[in-house]
This record gives structure tokens, sequence and C-alpha cells, in this order.
């Protein structure tokens, strides 16, 4: 069964070799190879799954040794891999997910000439998320991290000849680069405090180690979480990536790798326990993102830049609960699961939008489109009412127990965070109601595209609905299956520690307010967006909406923040180099320069002078020796 | 009479032709003056050989001799080529070796 593990990985790392060195001759089958290949990795994902059900608890964890990487002296880096209900939990979401996205990739790219080489990059993102999420140390982990990177680079740029794309993905790539720092400064803390960076030896030692170092350890994690997962202060890079193709936002920049950061502190929970303030800084990048994204969300004409922001939300989501220790770890994961869902699904209706009509993605040119594509507007109904948290679909249960959590935090503190995230679900329920709004309901606001084609809107390929259909499901049972028996928390409990807070709010309570602010937020969208036709034109709004139009002024920031103080830095390092290091040299240069230039006046051919200077050299030569010979 | 006195004339003579070499232009006088210097270094060779009763001196100064004779051969065909091709035996002539 061990050797499972390797092929999970092996089969998609393969469709991205193939397909690579393959070259043209695979264009007309190549999409159905990466496709199959997604699927054969569910397939091993499915039969461990059993298998893994099949034993208790305890003994449910598989680990599989491939080869030591590098062994030297104490530094063992090993390629190994291990599976346990936690990461079970991800390869069943990243190959069902993924397989799924390839399907409805096979509609989406049809008409692109490139596609071969974008199946080629989906499959190398699926081994690299997989590598990530069955590593058995931090290495390891960091070699796929940097592989998710690599391909989410690879794909957000995938339309490389618009220079938006190609900028976006260098923005993507430059901002991660940031948070992998952290990591990479979090793997040689452990190595230095624990001589090893295993998961086991380190998370079973942390609490050895002094509250410092892992506090330090875990604010290094936290940046490297904030950069992946586009956690405030690192998220400006989510919304510019929705330049890539449809799926890939869907996959990658949703439902997939923007979660490794919460894999990661999650995994990495051994460590936060003994780090309380790290924990308190989690919990306000994640309250912080998730109000962020929320507003961002409100604003945005987009529909992908919106379902952006909605992204960011969610995750902000899922780090509080993180940080909230035992009581939030496992509702973080679940929430992770069911955002999966219906976010992935979210996407791929707002692609099969796109691909009706034309490529807009101006919500304000949309509307009506109910009637036209019904597949696309009752699957990414269902999606939109899990995520809101409408009662018994999946978001209601997992956002809920985020948010009881919350308030079992206890104190002042379990009171904010509530608050804030009652607040969340609140404006959650605003923007994805805004979204469904103008794009299902009210009047036509179609506009001719450039090339002067009238929209004709109309329902997407079976690849493509299928795909829906199945995530619709998940998004609409997921939730309800996991809550069933405490189905969740017992099969995650043997590998993440779980606690029962101490709430000042019961359950019925937290549902019947989340509920009711839900109901406040689709009001207030109603009114404003249902009621009344949508202007065409974006009305200028106040401070707040031009603020959260412009991502709440993140470019502005970091641009006044580093992007200028960077410029002037460099043109004050040139200045300093041309000047004064260029100075010393060139001076040096000129000095004996000059000195040569008066010593080369001794060189006159003449050759009685250059015997009258052997002389004089021996006379000096004879009179040092008899001097020194006379003291 | 003292070896010392060699040693003095030694001296003299390889004075004397120092001066030649450094203060003459004629090539040949040069040359006759280099020979000069040469025969006081064996001169004093062969008195500091006496003075301390080994004939490391004398053997020293038969290779000088060897030297010198080699040097005279290679010497005077360059003079005599330079003379051909210039004109002139003067050495202040030759400066083309500079820079």
């Amino acid at each position: 069964m061990e050797s499972l593990i390797g092929l999970l990985v092996a089969a998609p790392l393969l469709g991205a070799a193939v397909l690579l060195v393959g070259g043209r001759r695979l264009d007309r089958f190549g999409h159905w190879l990466a496709t199959g290949l997604a699927a054969l990795s569910f397939t091993f994902a499915a039969v461990l799954f059993f298998d893994m059900l099949g034993r208790e608890g305890a003994d449910r964890a598989l680990s599989q040794h491939l080869y030591s990487w590098v062994p030297v002296a104490d530094f063992q880096a090993d390629i190994a891999f291990q599976l346990d209900q936690l990461s079970m939990t991800f390869v069943l979401l990243i190959t069902s997910v993924g397989t799924l996205i390839h399907l409805y990739s096979i509609g989406y790219m049809e008409h692109d000439v490139r596609r071969r080489r974008f199946f080629a990059y989906l499959n190398l993102f699926l081994a690299a998320m997989l590598v990530l999420v069955l590593a058995d140390n931090y290495l390891l982990l960091y070699v796929g991290w940097e592989g998710v990177g690599l391909a989410s680079f690879l794909l957000i740029g995938f339309w490389q000849h618009k220079p938006s794309a190609a900028t976006a993905a260098k923005k993507a790539f430059v901002v991660n680069r940031v948070g992998d720092i952290g990591l990479a400064i979090a793997i040689f803390l452990m190595f230095s405090t624990f001589g090893t960076f295993a998961f086991g030896p380190v998370l079973g030692s942390a609490e050895q180690a002094s509250e410092g170092t892992l506090t330090a350890i875990g604010l290094m994690l936290l940046l490297a979480a904030c950069g992946k997962s586009a956690q405030v202060p690192l998220q400006s890079w989510l919304g510019d990536a929705m330049e890539g193709p449809t799926p890939v936002s869907a996959l990658i920049h949703a439902a997939t790798m923007v979660t490794a950061g919460v894999y990661l502190v999650v995994r990495s929970g051994a460590i936060f326990d003994g780090a309380p303030d790290a924990q308190t800084v989690v919990v306000i990048v994640g309250a912080v993102t998730l109000l962020f994204g929320a507003i961002v969300g409100c604003a945005k004409d987009d529909i992908k830049k919106a379902l952006a922001g909605s992204t960011m939300s969610q995750i902000g989501y899922m780090m509080l609960a993180t940080g909230l220790g035992p009581i939030g770890y496992v509702f973080a994961i679940m929430h992770l699961v069911t955002h999966g869902f219906f976010k992935a699904g979210l996407f791929l209706g707002a692609g099969s939008v796109m691909h009706g009509m034309n490529d807009e993605v101006d919500m304000r040119r949309y509307g009506g489109l109910r009637k036209y594509m019904p597949v696309t507007f009752v699957t990414f109904g269902l999606g939109y009412l899990a995520i809101i948290g409408f009662p018994y679909l999946s978001g209601f249960f997992s956002k809920d127990e985020i948010i009881y959590a919350a308030f079992a935090k206890g104190g002042t503190e379990g009171w904010i965070l509530g608050g804030v995230t009652l607040l969340g679900a609140a404006l959650t329920a605003f923007y994805m109601t805004r979204i469904m709004l103008l794009t299902f309901f009210g009047e036509k606001r179609w506009q001719r595209d450039a090339e002067g084609n009238e929209p004709h809107p109309h329902e997407s390929p079976k690849s493509m609905t299928i795909p829906m259909i199945v995530l619709a499901v998940g998004s609409v049972g997921a939730g309800f299956f996991f809550n069933l028996n405490h189905n969740f928390v017992d099969w995650l409990s043997p590998v993440v520690p779980t606690a029962d807070g101490d709430s000042p709010i019961s359950h019925g309570m937290v549902s019947v307010a989340a509920t009711v602010l839900m109901l406040v937020g689709v009001g207030a969208a109603w009114l404003q967006y249902g009621r009344r036709p949508v202007p065409e034109v974006a009305p200028t709004g106040r401070w707040i909406t031009r603020a959260a139009r412009r991502d709440l002024l993140q470019d502005d920031f970091n641009h006044a923040a580093f992007v200028t103080p960077g410029n002037y830095l460099t043109r004050g390092l040139v200045y300093v180099d041309h000047k004064l290091v260029d100075g010393v040299v060139n001076g040096t240069a000129a000095m004996f320069g000059g000195l040569s230039g008066r010593l080369r006046k001794t060189q006159n051919g003449f050759a009685r002078s250059y015997a009258a200077s052997m002389f004089g050299g021996a006379a000096i030569l004879i009179a040092v020796t008899l001097l020194m010979r006379a003291v | 009479m003292s070896p010392e006195n060699y040693l003095h004339l030694s001296a003299l003579l390889f004075t004397i032709g120092a001066c030649g070499v450094l203060l003459r232009r004629n090539a040949i006088v040069v040359f006759m003056s280099i020979e000069l210097m040469l025969n006081a270094a064996n001169l004093a060779l062969v008195t500091f050989s006496r003075m301390h009763g080994n004939l490391d001196g004398q053997i020293m100064a038969f290779f000088v001799m060897v030297v010198a004779a080699a040097e005279v051969v290679v010497g005077l065909a360059i003079i005599v080529m330079v003379y051909r091709s210039r004109h002139s035996a003067s050495v202040d002539d030759a400066s083309l070796m500079k820079l």
C-alpha cells in the first residue's frame, strides 16, 4: 500500500514531463492524457483512502521512504512521504477537484493553440501540490511549496502575450518570494534548534524549545503562509493572478494552492501551541484579511476579482481558526475543504459565463443570464448558497463552527473575533448576492466586444458543465456529511489536536446570529442591485468604495512603502558606486598611471645610462651591506 | 709585500674601468673598459686566494677568463655588425630600445 503514495505523485509528474518533452505530436490527445493521469492519481488516492478507513485511528498513517536526498553527517534530507489523515484530506481534495478542473479545461481551452502546454503545467501543479501535502519533512515540503509557486507563475502568465498577464505572473512570483524567504528561515531555525526538519522529531520535541525560538519559527512560518495564501500584508498578488485562465483561478487560486498556508500552520500546530504570541499574530492576520478581502470583494466589478476578494476573505476565516489553536484547527481544515468545493464551483461558473459572453469579465455588462445558461445558473446558485452559509449547506456548517470557535476563544478577544467573523458573514452574503444579481438577474446590459461581435450567451459544453454539477453537489452535501456524527472531527482528531472551547454563547445562537446577518447582507445587496436597475458605468461612489476598487490601496501602499524607497535606495547606491567605489578604483589606476609615466622617462635607450643605474644600484647595495655589517 | 696593495690596485683598475664604461661613447673603448673591470675582479680573486691560502679564488678567476673570452667573441661581433649597419661605433647613437 505504501508504494501507492509515490505513484500518486508520479502520475501527474510523468504527465507533465511527457507533455512538455513530447512536443506537437501530442497536441491531439495530450489533454486527455493529462486528465487521465490526474484521474489515475485520484484513483490511487481513493484506494489509499478506503484502505485507511479499514484501519483504526492511530494506525492510519502510512509512510514511504523513497531515498536519502542529502545525507551529510548530521544533516539528513530525505525524499520521504507521510500519509496521515490530514494529508489524506488534502490529497482527496487536490486530486478530485484537480481532475474535475482538468476535465473542465478540455472544453474551456479548446480553441487555445497552446492547450497541451497548459495541461502540462496543470499536471506539474498537481504533482507539486501533492509533494507539498505528502512530504514528511519541511525541506521536501519546501520543494513542493516552490513547485506550486512555479506552476502558479507559469499558469497566471499563460497568456503571456498580454502584458497584464505577464506582469501579474511576475508580481505573484515576487510577492511569493517574500513569503518563501520566511519558510526558508523557519527551516534554518528548526535545523539549528532541533538538528532536523522532519515533522516527527521537530513537532514531537517542540515543547522543549524555548518560547522565543518557537515564536520566531512560528512568525516565519506565518510569513510563508501569508505569501502563499494571500493574507495581509502579502495579499496583493491574488487579485492580479486572475489574469490567468479561469480553470487556473479555480484550481490554484481558490481551491488548493492558496490554502497551502493553512495546511502549513495546522501541520506546525505543535510549534504554534508553544508560542501564544505567534498565535495571536495569526489570528490578527486572519481577522484583518477576512474583512479586507470581503470589502474588496464588495466593490469589484470584474467577476473574477470579486471572487478573488472572496477567496482571500474565506482563507482569512481559516487562518483565524488556525490561530485559535486546538479549538479551531479541525474547523479550519473543514472550511478549507468545503471552500475548495464551492469556490472552485463558483470560479468554474464564472468561467462558463465568460465563455458564453465573449470573455467579458465586467459584471455590469452581464445581467439576465439565468435564462440563457440554466446549468451554470443552478450550479453557481448552489455554490452561492453554500458560501453565504445558507442553512444546511456546506458553508453553514464549516463557517458557523469557525464563528463558534472564535467566540470560544474567551474574554474580550473572543467577543471581538466573534464580532469580526459575524461581520464577515454579512459581508460575504452582500458581495456574493451582488455577484449573483449582477450576473444572472436584472436586465441585459450586454455590449459588443472589441471586434464588434454581439454576445450570444449559450450553455457551455458537457465537459464544462459536468465538473460544475459535481462540485455543486459537493458544495451542497459536504458540510452536512462532515457534520454528521462529527465525522470530520473524528477523522482528523488522531493527527490534529482538538479541544472544546468554552463559548459564552451556544451553537444555536451562533447559527441564528449568522443566519440573520446573512439575510441582512442579502437584503442590503438586493436593495442596492436587485430593486433598481444597475448602471452600466460604475458610479463614482464614496471614498470607501473608491478605495476598495483599488484593493484598499494595497498597491499604492506597496508602491509608497517599498517601490519608491527601493528606487531611491538603488539610485543612492548607484551614486555611491559611481562616485566612491569607482572613484577609489579609478584614482588608484590614475595614480599608478602617473607614476609609471614618470618612471618611463628613465627608459631612455642610452646603454650608458642603464649602466650608470646598475653601478649606482650596486654601489648602494654594497654600502648597505657594509653599513649593516658595521652595525 | 703586503697582499693588500694588490687589492688597492684591483680597486683602482675597477674604478678606471667603470669610469670608462660610463663616460666613453666609443663601443670599442667601452668594451675594453669592461675587460679592465673583469681583470680587476680577477686580480682581487687571486689575491684573496693567496691571502686565505686556498685555491677557490684562482679557480674562479679561470672561470671569469673563459666567460670573458666568450663575451669578447660575441661582443666584438655585435659591435662590428652595428658599425656596418650604422657607420658608427658610438653607444649613444644606438638608443632605439626605449618606449
